[in-house]
């Protein structure tokens, strides 16, 4: 059977989005789809518009994986302009003539950017906002401007999210940027009169002038017959090189009017919440679609129209979601700032209480949203800092537990409660799993572990990084159910790591075969192995690759490098602090040149190079070793960088030299295993220019000493860390971070990060200051001298390895053919480098290789 | 159909360090070695069929409820040595076709190891 035609009209975001999810879904081939675009791109970004400006490459900006338009069962027709829709042939017909007959029609045509009827439109110089040909016209014109002695003088008309966009845009290519706005106030369809001001003043600190209340009369030619000045309502004049619309948008109807189908009141094709039209062959999805449960929605967002594509897949291929209705919560972040919004935000809810904070030091604003009796909490406001938007988001229509003030005051002032997220909160967001079904799998389904969970919920299955809340939301059902939270490492310990660590002290065993007897059963396996190496690695700092224990480490741990998705290894050197001679820097150039490394400057301050296979990897290091280098360990459960400023030394802002103080940390701790990596950063001033609070332990210089702060984390549940101490000398600094990375070391759980650590010890931060700083429980004596032994018995594992020829056994390719390359491998070269061929790329090459006979 | 089937010498026992695994080319085919603390010797195909890279060998060994396994490193994926089946799939699809370790008869003799391999003519 042939399949079925499936023409969707628009080739834009949502297009994408529907032809995605339908090649996904659709595993038997039912359908072929044709997509008709007007533009001569591929499907792109829209909301990364603006990102043009710093990429300049129209090929960065497509969306998905290109390999979709290759797809047998996709055909993409480009600069092509759908004129026509002929409901009783079923077919659409192109500007060129060309027909394309369907069995089911899809219509994806967005909007089109609107401006006011107002004299002037048409003048070279003016601008709309929406396409990319639109941005790369504008960047043109601003870049050819002949200079008058100033920079280009730019203007944008609306003051809505595409305006404050656009105004960024035209700073960022170096022109001045005037918003004129009409209403009272920026983003009016977000904020109030009171979050308009506070927009309004962060956004001129960043150099924007913003003029509200303002009508433009008309656009004025200059001399050279371009645009030259725009008249406002109050008859004042101002001259400017570029105007920018950015007044709204309309929905592009005009197929389906001119095609008898029925309009929604304020314009867009009507649809029902299947995203049907009259005509059950007929589809709207996107902007263009005007769907009853969204009879209000007046902002172009691009989640309700993501939902319609894969409600409209889902009802072709036979089922019956529904289309629910936009979630207007947004979060933005324009010229830098956030801006957020979301649940009834107006407090248009009768009896409804306003909890306001406006910050005049940092020109923040933020508000909540509460019923009468400030209880259950109804919608907010955040504009300058929208830190906890994302907490409470989940909450709107719950109980908010605690006092309000707590979420909005800044972070540190008032303790905030502990949520107990809402069922409909999401918990996965790749699977878009909620809170509820977690609760149903572990109440009534009987899933009692993480993998039962994970199995029938497949929450925590693709990017894994909501795991640790999947996991709490289970304990605390189990909890609640007087179920035993099970602690088990796996199925060959039942005890939980710190339990395990406590039990391997005290036992004072070294050995995997013995520890297993005797507090184990079994083999082991992946999880317990690398757990007990990691913790005879803290205790006793003997060599990774020592006796016996190279079975227990994953194979970065053994081969002291980074496994890449080819099965090929990163090199990363220490760069301590960051600093590094020109020398230094030539070597590793030289070694990646004649190792053919593909070569990147990492998050942390230092170099990476990959691609090395593992029988390269000895003679690469041979290499840097020979030059001073050592194990960066960016493979380890250890130290990773300690990230500095530049500090006093060059800086006229520092009062502290923190490129000494952060060399010195990391040399102090490089090499500490531990049950998670550890990051480390130390800022020469107030200013914090290396992010130090955002990393396990932060170091902050203060006129009179240094600030330690503990517990922050990027990643997944990014925190600031607190402070533990204040204005100590450099002595203070080291025994602190001692103690604290001791105490962690020996009490926190496997994978478990400084900050929920810190967060779950009992007594919180207070309980763990006392431990560390008042010796409450008579154990820092022996905390200091475990790290003193650590830092004692320091050696470079690559160096050690490279001197024991056993060990360099590890790094054969075939244990046949030791230096033989695998013969699997296959690279391309991209931006002047190698990089890993992708699966189709691979098969080409094959296929060109005359191998796939 | 006919086959041959051979008996490949990879190393000596020796060269097998317990625990750890190591690759071999037998034949033109990446083959995986284990030489577990039982003294037993398992043969498994090196690529592993979640990565569609030659790595299998490179993981760490283990049980699951006695039955001897690998651990891929890179997915972390886990099959059996004995039968070359996917026990835990980490709710990943493979890449092209099965999901299971194809595995290779394993022979030690006077110290050498030797895997059989079969061709079908
Ligand atoms: C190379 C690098 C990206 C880059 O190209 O810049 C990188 C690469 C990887 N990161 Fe990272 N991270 C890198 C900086 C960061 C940073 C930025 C920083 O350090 O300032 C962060 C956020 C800060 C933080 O850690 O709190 C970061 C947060 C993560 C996380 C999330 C951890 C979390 O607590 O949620 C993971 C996942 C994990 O460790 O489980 C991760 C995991 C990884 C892994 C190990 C993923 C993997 O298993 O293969 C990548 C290893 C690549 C390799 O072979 O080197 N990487 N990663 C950066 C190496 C820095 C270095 O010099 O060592
Ligand atoms: C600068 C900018 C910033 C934005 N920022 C955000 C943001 O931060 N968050 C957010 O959620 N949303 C944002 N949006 C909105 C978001 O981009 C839209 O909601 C989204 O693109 C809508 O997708 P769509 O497929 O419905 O329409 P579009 O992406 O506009 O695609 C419609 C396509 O159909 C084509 N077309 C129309 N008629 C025809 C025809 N007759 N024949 C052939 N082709 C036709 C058009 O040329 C267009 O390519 C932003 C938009 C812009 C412009
Ligand atoms: S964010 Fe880190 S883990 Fe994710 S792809 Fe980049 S380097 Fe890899
Ligand atoms: S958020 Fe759950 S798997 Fe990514």
């Amino acid at each position: 059977m042939s399949p079925e035609r499936i023409v969707v009209v628009g080739a834009g975001m949502v297009a994408q989005r529907f032809v995605q999810t339908l090649r996904e879904r659709d595993v038997d081939g039912r359908f072929h789809v044709t997509v008709i675009g007007e533009e001569s791109y591929a499907p792109y970004d829209r909301v990364a518009l603006t990102s043009f400006f710093s990429k300049a490459n129209p090929e960065d900006l497509l969306l998905g994986d290109q390999r979709l338009w290759n797809d047998s069962g996709v055909t993409l027709v480009r600069d092509a302009r759908v004129a026509r829709i002929d409901r009783a042939a079923r077919a659409v017909t192109t500007d060129a003539g060309e027909s394309f007959p369907y069995d089911q029609l899809v219509l994806a045509t967005g909007s089109s950017a609107w401006a006011p009827p107002l004299p002037g439109l048409d003048l070279p110089g003016v601008f709309m906002y929406r396409t990319l040909d639109d941005v790369a016209a504008l960047q043109e014109w601003v870049r050819s401007r002949p200079g008058h002695g100033g920079p280009v003088r730019g203007a944008v008309i609306g003051g809505g999210l595409l305006g404050l966009e656009a105004a960024g845009a035209l700073q960022s290519m170096g022109a001045t940027s005037t918003v004129i706005e009409f209403a009272d106030r920026l983003m009016a369809l977000q904020v109030d009169r009171s979050g308009g001001e506070a927009l309004k003043g962060l956004i001129e600190r960043m150099g924007v002038q913003v003029k509200c209340s303002l009508a433009t009369d008309a656009v004025l030619a200059g001399a050279d017959g371009n645009v030259g000045s725009l008249r406002f309502n109050d008859g004042s004049e101002q001259l400017f090189d570029v105007v920018v619309f950015a007044t709204g948008i309309r929905p592009r109807d005009e197929l389906a009017r001119d095609a008898g189908l029925a309009l929604g009141e304020r314009g867009g094709v009507k649809v029902d919440a299947a995203c049907r039209t009259e005509d059950p062959r007929i589809s709207a999805i996107g902007e263009c679609a005007a769907s009853e449960p969204d009879a209000f929605l007046s902002v172009g967002l691009i989640a309700p129209g993501n939902s319609m594509a894969d409600v409209t897949v889902e009802r072709l291929l036979g089922g019956s979601s529904q289309y629910n209705g936009a979630d207007t919560a947004t979060k933005l972040k324009l010229l830098g700032v956030d801006v957020a919004s979301f649940g009834d935000a107006f407090a248009a809810t009768p009896g409804a209480l306003e909890v306001v904070y406006s910050d005049p030091f940092s020109g923040a604003y933020k508000k909540l949203v509460m019923t009468d009796d400030a209880s259950v909490l109804l919608g907010g406001m955040f504009v300058g800092d929208a830190s906890a938007y994302s907490q409470l988001r989940p909450m709107v229509g719950s109980a908010l537990p605690g006092d309000p003030s707590s979420w909005i005051l800044p972070e540190g002032v008032a303790e905030r409660p502990e949520l107990e997220l809402p069922d409909e909160a999401t918990v996965c967001s790749c699977n878009n799993i909620t809170a509820g079904s977690v609760r149903h799998a572990v109440n009534e389904e009987g899933c009692h572990d993480l993998g039962a969970v994970k199995a029938c919920t497949k929450a925590g299955t693709a990017c894994g990084s909501c795991l640790p809340l999947v996991k709490k939301i289970m304990n605390t059902e189990l909890e609640k159910g007087g179920f035993e939270v099970s602690n088990a490492l796996c199925e060959h310990f039942a005890m939980s790591r710190s339990q395990l660590f406590s039990a391997i002290q005290v036992a004072g065993l070294t050995t995997f075969t013995d520890i297993i007897d005797r507090f184990g059963a079994g083999h082991g396996c992946d999880i317990c192995k690398p757990t007990v190496g990691s913790i005879l690695a803290s205790i006793y700092n003997e060599h990774v690759l020592a006796d016996g224990r190279a079975a227990l480490q994953d194979t970065n741990d053994r081969v002291m490098a980074n496994m890449q998705k080819d099965g090929t290894y990163s090199v990363v050197p220490r760069i301590p602090g960051g600093e590094i001679t020109p020398d230094k820097l030539m070597v590793i150039a030289e070694v990646a040149q004649e190792f053919d490394l593909y070569t990147k400057i990492t998050g942390g301050q230092r170099i990476d190079l990959f691609g090395a296979r593992l029988e390269q990897l000895p003679a690469i290091w041979q290499r840097l070793v020979a030059a001073g280098m050592e194990s960066g360990h960016a493979y380890g459960k250890s130290l990773r960088t300690v990230k500095s400023c530049v500090g006093s030394t060059w800086c006229r802002f520092g009062v502290q030299d923190s490129v000494g103080m952060a060399i010195a940390l990391e040399l102090r701790y490089r090499g500490l295993r531990s049950p998670h990596k550890m990051k480390i950063g130390v800022s020469g001033c107030a200013r914090e220019c290396a992010e130090a609070r955002g990393k396990d332990v932060g170091v902050i210089a203060t006129e009179k000493g240094w600030n330690v702060y503990v517990g922050g984390n990027g990643g997944f549940a990014p925190a600031h860390a607190q402070l533990l101490v204040e204005d100590v000398d450099d002595a203070t600094v080291f025994q602190v971070i001692d103690r604290y990375l001791m105490l962690y070391i020996r009490t926190a759980d496997r994978l478990q990060r400084t900050a929920p650590w810190q967060a779950e010890y009992e007594g919180g931060l207070d309980a763990i200051r006392d431990v560390i700083v008042n010796d409450s429980l008579g154990i820092c004596d022996d905390l200091d001298a475990h790290m003193a032994h650590h830092v004692d018995s320091y050696e470079d594992e690559w160096k050690a390895v490279l001197d024991d020829p056993e060990r360099l056994r590890q790094f054969q390719s075939f244990v046949n053919a030791p230096q033989e390359p695998d013969p699997s491998l296959a690279y391309v070269v991209e931006r002047g480098q190698r990089r890993p061929a992708t699966g189709s790329e691979r098969e080409s090459m094959l296929a060109d290789a005359g191998r796939a006979l | 159909m006919t086959a041959t089937v051979s008996e490949i010498h990879v190393c000596r026992i020796d060269d097998l360090t317990p625990g750890l695994g190591a690759a071999a080319l037998v034949e033109g085919e990446q083959v995986a070695l284990f030489r577990l603390d039982d003294g037993t010797v398992h043969a498994v195909q090196n690529m592993c069929p979640f990565a569609d890279a030659a790595v299998i060998s490179r993981g760490i060994t283990g049980d699951r409820g006695g039955e001897p396994t690998i651990c891929s490193p890179l997915y972390k994926q886990v099959f059996s040595l004995v039968t070359g089946e996917c026990l835990v799939t980490m709710d990943k699809e493979p890449v092209h076709t099965s999901p299971d370790l194809t595995v290779y008869p394993v022979t030690v003799r006077d110290g050498d190891v030797l895997v059989t391999v079969v061709r079908s003519l």
